[in-house]
């Protein structure tokens, strides 16, 4: 499986990564590379076989929908980059 | 004090031979004179520690405490400390100041223990070798121009050069193993479930265990009795009973049977680690262990498997990295996606981007099937080939890694050689269980590591053998020149 630089660019956004132009080539050589080599297991007979999500198959703990954490708005909200009247702030969406 | 391990320290403490406050003084003085050659912490907290100190012998002096109170102890920085920087490796988080802590972190204060620091990684654990860090490469204690490996390279370089008795470190595809294969330690990965992870940051959580590294398997029984146990927090955490692991480490090895996987002493195996594994198994069977040869058929498959499974997972859980909450923010962003993209572009590395990208590209429409869904299957496959090894066997032997520790940038230009480093510990993690990295002697003055894999909370099991191998030999006793 081989990778250009256009298909680079689209998964970059699709992950929302912005890659630097110059950086796009080496990128592909890269990730061309690692899915060649994940290529092999194209090759395994797996009809079925179930796919493996969680190693001891456990499922999905519930617990009971109650409250069970504090509000720490203030001490959450007093690492973030911006935040104004307790909301978080974020550049303009709709003009 | 440096020399002595946990078990030593304990007795210390509780004979008043040393405080806790002396013995965490010589620790941050020994990371302030030594770690400039190493780079092993990222943040050193000498308040805090001198404060948990302080409170740590005055529980000694009524005469409580358990085996950990007071003794110094360093977290990577992968799990959330309140009130201390938690970076994970990443310029991404090197302004984040956890406002909570991990349930590691929770449990180890609880038991007493004294946070002195935060410890270097690979970049959101994402490596082998500590290089991708934000914060620059740890050097190995045993060769300053050798990696220690990773992504828990700065744990097990700390606990090495005796800068801390034990650390903690998280382990994936072999980020507690590997290092403490290369930094001649000794390092735990337990069962999937085994330990909470709340409040360790995430990267691939079907996959992601934390566990403890120090220089004797005594000192991790010890700590992992600490570490263990039921948490609601954590979705996937098994709740069981834990074992006081410590108390039965001395047991014979009589009727135990080891199995050699055939598949970890073929081609890609250095000679010398090979020699020195045989010669590890020697001892074992000495002490009465019958050994069996066994074959994990699909363990080649492993690394692929590994790499799609995990850079899906991690695609995923970096996904909540939006410069909008915590952590790093592109400055002046002209609207929503360029915020989310040049925050993501600046703020990640090299290695986390290759593989966000590598998990977006299999989980995007048409290649799900061909790439993911096929991964898992062939996941499953390798976690029966353990399973049907353990109606035949209790402890399976090998390598932890191929080789000796490389050299600084030997693997840096392809990401697929660095991979390979790997080799035989991902299989652990696909599969969900624990296994141990033990010293087993030197290649080229280099440690070498022995790998003990057991069946599903066979912790126990493998504690067990590691510490009588260890009361045969002296490998982990050794310490690196210029830091005795």
């Amino acid at each position: 499986m081989s990778l250009g630089p256009s298909q680079v660019r689209e998964i970059a956004h699709l992950a929302r990564l912005a890659v630097d132009g110059n950086d796009i080539p080496a990128y592909a050589e890269n990730l061309s590379r690692i899915l060649d080599f994940v290529e092999q297991l194209g090759s395994v007979a797996t009809e079925g076989t179930a796919p493996l999500a969680h190693p001891l198959e456990m499922s999905q703990r519930l617990r009971a929908d109650a409250v069970g954490e504090e509000d720490q708005r203030e001490l959450f909200q007093s690492i973030a980059p911006a935040t104004q009247d307790g909301l978080y702030l974020v550049p303009k969406v709709i003009e | 004090m440096h020399k002595k391990t946990i078990a030593q320290l304990a007795a210390g403490l509780r004979s008043g031979e040393f405080s806790s406050i002396e013995l965490t003084r010589a620790c941050l003085e020994r990371i302030r004179r030594l770690d400039s050659k190493l780079n092993a912490f990222i943040t050193v907290s000498e308040e805090q520690a001198l404060a948990a100190a302080q409170a740590a012998d005055s529980i000694r002096a009524t005469g409580r405490g358990g085996a950990l109170t007071g003794i110094p102890i360093a977290h990577k920085d992968i799990f959330c400390t309140r009130g201390v920087k938690t970076s994970c490796g990443s310029r991404m988080l090197d302004n984040f100041i956890a406002p909570y802590d991990a349930y590691v972190v929770e449990r180890l204060k609880a038991a007493g223990a004294v946070m002195v620091g935060k410890t270097n990684m690979d970049e959101f654990a994402m490596g082998s070798s500590n290089e991708t860090s934000f914060f620059g490469p740890v050097h190995n204690p045993w060769a300053g121009t050798a990696v220690p490996g990773g992504s828990s390279g700065g744990s097990a370089a700390a606990v090495a050069a005796r800068l801390v008795p034990a650390a903690t470190g998280t382990d994936t595809g072999g980020s507690i193993r590997q290092p403490a294969a290369l930094c001649g330690i000794s390092g735990l990965k337990p069962t999937y479930g085994r330990v909470s992870r709340y409040g360790m940051i995430a990267f691939a959580s079907s996959l992601d265990q934390g566990g403890p590294m120090a220089r004797t398997v005594e000192d991790l029984a010890w700590l992992i009795e600490a570490m263990a146990g039921f948490d609601p927090r954590d979705s996937t955490c098994v709740e069981r009973p834990v074992p006081r692991y410590a108390a039965g480490i001395d047991a014979p090895l009589t009727g135990l049977t080891v199995g050699l996987p055939k598949e970890y002493f073929g081609a890609g195996l250095s000679p010398a680690v090979g020699d020195l594994i045989q010669a590890a198994v020697g001892v074992v069977q000495r002490l009465g262990a019958q050994i069996k040869e066994i074959s994990l058929p699909n363990s080649q498959l492993a690394v692929p498997v590994y790499y799609v499974i995990a850079p899906a997972e991690a695609s995923s859980n970096l996904s909540r990295y939006d410069g909008v909450r915590y952590g790093y923010r592109c400055s002046e962003p002209r609207d929503l996606d360029d915020l989310y993209e040049r925050t993501r572009g600046e703020g990640f590395g090299a290695e986390v981007k290759r593989r966000i990208m590598v998990g977006t590209y299999v989980l995007s429409a048409g290649y799900y099937d061909a790439y993911y869904l096929k991964a898992q299957q062939v996941r499953r496959m390798i976690r029966d080939d353990f399973i049907r090894a353990f109606e035949e066997v209790d402890v399976i032997m090998g390598p932890t890694a191929p080789t000796a520790a490389f050299d600084l940038g030997e693997k840096t230009s392809d990401p697929v050689q660095m991979y390979l480093s790997d080799i035989y510990t991902i299989a652990v993690n696909l599969a969900g269980l624990p296994a141990l990295s033990i010293p087993a002697g030197f290649a080229e003055g280099r440690p070498v590591g022995l790998q003990l894999i057991g069946d599903f909370f066979a912790e126990e099991r493998l504690l067990n053998v590691g510490h009588r191998y260890q009361q045969e030999t002296d490998w982990h006793a050794r310490i690196p020149r210029g830091y005795e």
